[in-house]
C-alpha cells in the first residue's frame, strides 16, 4: 500500500463522512432549524469624489463607507477598528465634517466629497498634521492614526466654526482652542497604545497654542 | 448584515408610504445607531427608506414663538444653534454630553429619539431579551444589571432609553410632529410619545406603521436656569449611569427630568412640587415606586445626590 499524504487522507476522510446517510428524524429536526432563505444581495451604484477623484461602483447595498473606501478603492489608509463606532480608527471628513465611515453606507453617500488619510497629504509632502504626530511622536503601533489625523484636522475646522463642545465653559462665547478642548473633542478616537500625551502636543502645534494647556 | 433593498424618499409622505406599503422597512438617517443594529442582525430590515434627502434639516421659530426643529437637524447643528444656545441652554448641553463628535455630526434628531437600547442582553443575540425576541424572557432583572433601569420597568423588561437629548427635550416640553402614510400629521408630547415596557416592550413608541417623524417642537423659551449634569464611568463619550436636566426659576420653582434610570425620561409634577424642600425630597417622591436590582440600587442615591449637584449649580449661577 503506498503511503497516503496528508492531503489525500483529509481528503478521503471528508468525502467519507459525507457519504454517511442521515437519519430521517435528524434531517426533520434539521429542516425545523433552517433559518428562512436569506434575501438575495441587493446592488445598487454610487458615484461620489474621493480625495477630488470622481469615482463610481456598483456596490452591495451592505457596503459600508468604509468598506467601499478599503476594499473597493483600495485606501487602506483608513483603519476598520471595531466596525460599531466605538474606537474611531475609520475616521474620514465627508463634505467637510469627520464621520464614522464604519456606520454609514456607500449608498446613503451619492455625490459626497470625501477626504481620507491618503487625500489630506503625500509622503512627500504632509499635511501639517501629519507632520506635527511625526514630529510628536503622536503614535506607537500606528493603526489609530489615520483616524486621530483626520478627526484632528476637523476638531480644528470646529473649534474655529465656534461649535461649542461638553467643556466650553460658556455656551455663548466662542470656544478656546485650549489642551481641555482638544481632548474633549479627540475622545471618539481609542489609542490602545496610550499616546494620548503626545497626540494632544501634536494637535496643539498645529493650533499654535502649544505649552498654552488648560 | 442582512442584504436589504434601498431607495431615497422624495417627500416625507412618499416615505411613510413606502414604509408602510413594505413590512419590514426601516427609514435610515443618520444611521449610527440602526447599522450598529444591523451588523449585529438584531435589526434586519428587508428595505431601508434613505430620508436624508428630505428638507427636514432646517431650525425655523415657530408661530408660538419656540423652535421648529427638523428631523434631520444634526445633532452638533442642533447643539450648536445660537438660538439654542441663548434660549435652550439645557438642550446644548445634554447633546453635547452625549456620544462623540463624529456621532453627532451624522446623528439626527429623529434617530436620537428612536435609538434602541444599550442594555447588554438586548446587544448579546445569545442572551434571552424580551425586546429583541418577544417571549424568550429578560436575562438583565437577575443579570448584570448595573446600567438598568430602577423604576417604570417590568417583570419582562428593564431596559434604559440611553438619549440625552430626549431627557433634555422632556424638560423642554417638546412635541413630536409626524406625518403618516395616509398624509394626516400628528402632534405627540414627548411624555406620551415612550411606551412603558409592560409585556410589549418591543413596542417602543406610540408611533404606528410607516409614520415618520417630521420635526421636533419646542414651546416658547421658558428661561431660568437650565442644567444637565450627567454622570458615568468616563469623563466623556459614555452612556449615562444617571443624568439630571434641571430648570430653576428665580422664585425657586422649576422642573427635574432623570436620564439613565427608565425606558423614558424619568418625571413627575409631585416631584416639581418638592423644589422649594430640596433635592432629597424631590428624589424621594421622583422615585417612589421603585423597583431597582441589587445590581442597580445605587442610582437612587446617584440620583439624589445628582439632582443636588444641579440645583445646587442652578443657585450658583443665579447667585
Amino acid at each position: 500500500m503506498s503511503p497516503l499524504t496528508r492531503r489525500e487522507l483529509l481528503k478521503a476522510g471528508a468525502a467519507s463522512a459525507g457519504a454517511v446517510a442521515m437519519p430521517a428524524v435528524a434531517q426533520a429536526a434539521n429542516a425545523a432549524i433552517t433559518p428562512a432563505p436569506s434575501r438575495p444581495p441587493v446592488r445598487q451604484r454610487v458615484s461620489l469624489e474621493v480625495n477630488g477623484e470622481r469615482v463610481e461602483r456598483e456596490v452591495d447595498t451592505r457596503t459600508t463607507l468604509l468598506d467601499l473606501l478599503r476594499e473597493d478603492l483600495h485606501l487602506t489608509g483608513t483603519k476598520k477598528g471595531c466596525d460599531h463606532g466605538q474606537c474611531g480608527a475609520c475616521t474620514a471628513i465627508v463634505d467637510g465634517r469627520r464621520i464614522n465611515t464604519c456606520l454609514t453606507l456607500a449608498v446613503m453617500h451619492a455625490g459626497a466629497k470625501v477626504t481620507t488619510i491618503e487625500g489630506l497629504g503625500t509622503p512627500g509632502r504632509l499635511h501639517p498634521m501629519q507632520a506635527a504626530f511625526v514630529k510628536h511622536d503622536g503614535f506607537q503601533c500606528g493603526y489609530c492614526t489615520p483616524g486621530q489625523i483626520c478627526s484632528a484636522v476637523a476638531v480644528l475646522d470646529e473649534i474655529r466654526d465656534g461649535i461649542p463642545s461638553h467643556v466650553t465653559a460658556d455656551l455663548t462665547a466662542r470656544p478656546a482652542l485650549s489642551g481641555s478642548e482638544i481632548r474633549e473633542r479627540m475622545s471618539g478616537n481609542l489609542c490602545r497604545c496610550g499616546a494620548y500625551a503626545n497626540i494632544l502636543d501634536a494637535i496643539e502645534d498645529v493650533a499654535g497654542t502649544s505649552g498654552a494647556r488648560a | 448584515m442582512k442584504a436589504f433593498g434601498f431607495e431615497r424618499a422624495e417627500s416625507p409622505v412618499a416615505a411613510a408610504t413606502a414604509a408602510a406599503r413594505n413590512p419590514g422597512t426601516k427609514f435610515i438617517a443618520g444611521g449610527t445607531n440602526l447599522l450598529d443594529l444591523m451588523k449585529l442582525e438584531i435589526e434586519t430590515p428587508a428595505h431601508l427608506v434613505d430620508v436624508n434627502g428630505l428638507s427636514l434639516d432646517t431650525i425655523e421659530k415657530s408661530d408660538e414663538g419656540g423652535l421648529r426643529i427638523g428631523a434631520l437637524v444634526r445633532n452638533t447643528d442642533l447643539a450648536a444653534d445660537r438660538r439654542v444656545r441663548r434660549d435652550y441652554p439645557l438642550l446644548s448641553r445634554a447633546l453635547l454630553a452625549g456620544a462623540s463628535g463624529q456621532l453627532r455630526n451624522r446623528a439626527t434628531t429623529a434617530g436620537n429619539l428612536l435609538q434602541r437600547t444599550r442594555c447588554p442582553y438586548f446587544y448579546d443575540t445569545d442572551q434571552a431579551c424580551n425586546k429583541r425576541l418577544p417571549g424568550s424572557g429578560c436575562g438583565a432583572i437577575e443579570g448584570y444589571s448595573r446600567q438598568l433601569a430602577v423604576i417604570g420597568g417590568s417583570p419582562d423588561c428593564i431596559a434604559t432609553h440611553p438619549s440625552d437629548m430626549a431627557v433634555a427635550m422632556r424638560a423642554l416640553d417638546a412635541v413630536v410632529e409626524t406625518v403618516t402614510p395616509d398624509g394626516r400629521t400628528r402632534r405627540i408630547a414627548l411624555d406620551d410619545f415612550y411606551l412603558a415596557p409592560g409585556n410589549t416592550p418591543q413596542r417602543e413608541t406610540v408611533l404606528e406603521a410607516g409614520e415618520l417623524i417630521t420635526a421636533v417642537v419646542l414651546p416658547r423659551p421658558v428661561g431660568g436656569r437650565q442644567i444637565y449634569r450627567k454622570v458615568r464611568d468616563r469623563a466623556s463619550y459614555a452612556f449615562a449611569l444617571v443624568s439630571v436636566a434641571a430648570i430653576v426659576q428665580r422664585d425657586g420653582s422649576g422642573r427635574v427630568v432623570v436620564g439613565g434610570v427608565a425606558h423614558k425620561p424619568w418625571h413627575s409634577d409631585a416631584a416639581d412640587a418638592e423644589l422649594p424642600r430640596g433635592a432629597k425630597a424631590v428624589a424621594a417622591r421622583l422615585f417612589e415606586g421603585a423597583t431597582p436590582t441589587e445590581d442597580n440600587r445605587f442610582k437612587l442615591t446617584l440620583a439624589e445626590r445628582t439632582i443636588a449637584a444641579a440645583l445646587a449649580e442652578a443657585q450658583e449661577a443665579t447667585s
